[in-house]
């Protein structure tokens, strides 16, 4: 039996990026706000020492920061007709853990999704007609560009985001992305100046006409004293930026950003070593009461609490849903029930170039310095001719020369013996990469629900994946490597190596933690859990808020759309919601 | 609240009072950690690594012996660097085996344990520690059996022929996949090669040295914009660099 706490007025559910905006946002509105979080106390000064934070087998091969399986698995399958197994060591992707989640150990790619992105099942069907996308459970989002524009810009500042603008209020600009939407503003920072590998991209990519710009960074070009008045640095290019945590203060994160001001009001608290269990709901189903919370000792705990803000990793946020009964979950046969509904990944594909007479020097990169064209993204071109929808950002961006992970050998050569071993000395520094990474647009297969079999540490059913990548994503991969090669000979290497992105989908080789869906966002509470500012249609004092709200994934990193719609959230219940608590802000 | 002036003027009228704090925070020190009203601080709070010690935590004496020789072929010595041995791969999968490691205890190791596809990806209940354990126990008896002798005691060639063997699947090692095991023991050795030297591979950092990474160091501003141009400086290590002790 949990034992009763005194009520606050609101509890988060995970203190990663979404709920320290959220806690900062409704902390200044005056509410008393206690954030639950499974994993322990993190920060820079304490736990990402500048002394021994560049240490690859630690963090990156034994991921020291991330949830450990022991503690939450998940199991997979491709389809229904497959029994799902327990991935028992994460791989294909890595969720986080801890004060910060994945914000620790991102990369730090910034992106505004488009208009043509939020919009994705009537822009398709408007340009190239409903049979075009009926293989496919493509969705709108519920929101415009428009609507989220200052919600972007008030993420990218807070995080000193290092870029080019390459559409101020409708004016192209010189030398940033041309294919985005309009920003009011440019980024607080320029961008970080180029290393070797990228610049090369960079002018290849043109000479065939393409547009590559620098790709939007949270690893800061310069100094930087955000709107909240914490103070961050330029970023050394260390090369041990993802799977690590910044011991420079040089890469955005809950850490680095927003707790030095959060930590110090009154009316905060952060519960860390404490896993959430279920959402409480009232005799009726229709209102949460609350949380139960387990602590490090085994104990029970009941946080009453008048809302509820689900801010754990999209997968998780799902799964808490479903175990706490909130929604329906979603049924692939008959296309009913919404938890769950639209779980979408990242499809990628890569080559690799060897030279002969270069020096990448690897090593010196950090997680977002590099070179991006849009071109190929989204539905930036015609697709009239072509036989999928969907894109690819094509990304330049060598983020490491970490050498337990990166040592690029042609293909035919042996894996150890002296011959291994000369082909990883001759190829090391001479070598670089790039990559596809592409739309995964939402299938009636795809999907969460609750495994039948395997159960977590407290006995409560693991969350199944059933995910295979959709023709269409497949068809959409090929073709944008083919364009890949055109660069790529462009470059005149001595030799490419092609990486193509083919099915069935694995759980093994790490590809993205881009994980998105679940719990979607929406007009319609029939295909959405959640309405335009991420409030349960369900529970109206439930918010959702992360990439579980996305109805399928652009060919963009998450991070910037899930922080903007923190803050879309945040407006959203500072704004309408704490005039009438408990109302749907939006009528079903 | 005194540092928030604000709440009184704009708290609504169903929000509840923060009135018990107080006792939840005491209430918490005993089961998880409460934190609020600062940045917590704790000296020494983080978890250094701890340095390879000498000896053998894991392996048996005769599994030592033929871990090494494995290693040794693996990445053999030659004009560009040291062999496995040398450089102390061994030394290092026995401290890994020694660990969280070698125990899964980071794993999730709940049954049923299932037969899956290659998507759904490794399912058996050994460990690393269990299937070394197994695995040169059946390569020992497997080289006896049809050469008389443990692995550490056939000459190179031979060596390269068995590990070929099994590398391809071709070694009938009983129950156990020959060829799995084979990718482990390639990994791990890897690891140890390319690791920080910290952990007891890479000694004296010779895969470093080898291809050129400087390792551990922190800061290239000055040399990102020199493109196509050898990067000047040798690497160092989380323990430092051996240029930095005093040369007697």
């Amino acid at each position: 039996m949990a034992r009763k706490l005194p009520p606050k007025d609101v509890v988060i559910v995970g203190l990663g990026w979404t709920g320290a905006i959220l806690a900062h946002e409704l902390t200044d509105a005056g509410l008393d706000v206690v954030a639950i979080e499974r994993g322990p106390w993190r920060d820079t000064a304490t736990d990402f020492n500048i002394g021994y934070m560049q240490d690859e087998l630690r963090y990156a091969i034994r991921k020291d920061l991330f949830l450990q399986p022991a503690q939450e698995a998940m199991t997979m399958r491709n389809n229904t007709s497959q029994r799902a197994l327990p991935m028992r060591d994460y791989g294909s992707f890595l969720p986080g853990t801890g004060v910060g989640g994945a914000g620790v150990h991102w990369n730090g790619h910034t992106w505004r999704f488009w208009q043509s992105d939020f919009q994705t099942k009537s822009h398709l069907t408007q340009r190239y007609g409903e049979a075009r996308i009926a293989d496919l459970q493509v969705q709108d989002w519920g929101v415009t560009y428009d609507e989220m524009e200052s919600a972007y810009d008030r993420f990218e500042h807070l995080c000193g985001i290092s870029g080019k603008a390459g559409n101020l209020n409708g004016q192209i600009q010189q030398g940033g992305n041309p294919f985005e939407d309009p920003r009011k503003r440019d980024y607080p920072l320029p961008p970080m100046q180029m290393t070797y590998a990228p610049t090369l991209f960079a002018e290849a990519a043109r000479s065939l006409g393409h547009h590559p710009f620098p790709t939007p960074a949270a690893n800061l070009s310069k100094s930087y004293v955000n709107p909240l008045g914490i103070a961050m640095g330029e970023c050394t290019m260390c090369g041990f930026c993802e799977r690590f945590g910044c011991a420079n203060y040089s890469k955005a994160s809950a850490q680095t950003t927003i707790l030095p001001v959060l930590m110090r009001k009154s009316n905060f608290e952060a519960r860390c070593n404490s896993e959430v269990l279920q959402v409480n709901l009232d005799a009726t189903g229709k209102m949460a009461k609350g949380v139960t919370y387990v602590d490090s000792s085994g104990v029970e705990w009941e946080q009453p609490a008048e809302m509820v803000l689900l801010c754990a990793y999209g997968l998780h946020n799902a799964r808490l849903m479903m175990l706490s009964k909130i929604g329906k979950i979603y049924d692939p046969q008959s296309g009913e029930g919404t938890i769950g509904r639209n779980y979408c990944y990242q499809t990628n594909a890569g080559i690799s170039l060897f030279f002969e007479d270069k020096n990448f020097n690897p090593f010196i990169a950090s997680g977002a310095c590099g070179q991006t064209m849009d071109d190929f993204n989204g539905d930036a071109f015609d697709h009239g001719g072509l036989d999928f929808v969907g894109g690819a950002g094509i990304n330049c961006i060598p983020t490491n020369g970490r050498p337990i992970g990166f040592r690029p050998t042609p293909p035919g050569t042996p894996r150890w013996g002296s011959a291994w071993k000369k082909a990883t000395k001759d190829h090391y520094l001479s070598t670089f990469g790039f990559s596809s990474q592409g739309s995964s647009y939402a299938a009636r297969g795809n999907y969460l629900d609750l495994d039948p079999t395997y159960k977590d540490r407290f006995g409560r059913p693991l969350l199944r994946m059933t995910f295979d990548f959709p023709d269409n994503d497949i068809r959409m991969s090929h073709w944008v490597s083919d364009r890949m090669v055109e660069i790529a000979k462009a470059l005149k290497p001595k030799q490419y190596v092609e990486g193509r992105r083919n099915k069935s989908w694995s759980s093994v080789p790490y590809q993205s933690t881009h994980n998105t869906g679940g719990a979607i966002m929406g007009a319609d509470p029939k295909t959405s859990a959640v309405n335009k500012y991420l409030q349960s249609w369900d529970v109206p004092n439930v918010f959702v808020i992360g990439a579980s709200a996305f109805p399928q994934n652009p060919g963009k990193n998450p991070t910037g759309t899930v922080g903007a719609l923190a803050f879309h959230a945040a407006d959203a219940i500072r704004n309408q919601y704490l005039r009438n608590p408990g109302a749907a802000l939006v009528q079903a | 609240m005194s540092d928030f002036p604000r709440l009184a003027s704009t708290r609504r009228q169903f929000l509840t009072s923060a009135a018990a704090l107080s006792f939840v925070t005491i209430a918490s020190r005993t089961y998880a950690q409460s934190i609020s009203g600062n940045l917590p601080w704790h000296p020494f709070a983080g978890e250094p690594p701890q340095p390879s010690l000498a000896g053998w935590y894991f392996f048996k004496p005769d599994e030592a012996r033929a871990i090494e020789a494995i290693v040794d072929r693996l990445i053999p010595a030659d004009e560009l660097s040291a062999g496995g041995k040398e450089a102390g791969c061994a030394a290092f999968i026995d401290r890994q085996l020694a660990g969280t490691y070698g125990d899964s205890s980071r794993l999730y190791m709940q049954g049923p344990f299932m037969k899956g596809t290659p998507t759904q990806g490794y399912q058996s209940n050994a460990t690393p520690a269990m299937r070394y354990r197994a695995g040169l126990a059946a390569i020992d008896a497997f080289l006896r059996k049809s050469k008389n002798h443990g692995f550490a005691e056939l000459n190179t060639q031979e060596q390269d022929a068995f590990l070929k063997e099994l590398e391809g699947g071709k070694v009938d090692l009983g129950s156990i996949d020959g060829k799995a095991l084979f990718n482990l023991i390639l990994q791990n050795t890897m690891e140890g090669f390319f690791a920080d030297p910290i952990y007891g591979g890479n000694r004296n950092m010779v895969s470093w040295k080898m291809i050129g990474f400087p390792g551990a160091h922190y800061d290239y501003r000055d040399h990102v914009g020199k493109h196509n141009q050898p990067y000047p400086k040798g690497p160092i290590s989380i323990a430092g660099s051996p240029d930095w002790s005093h040369k007697s």
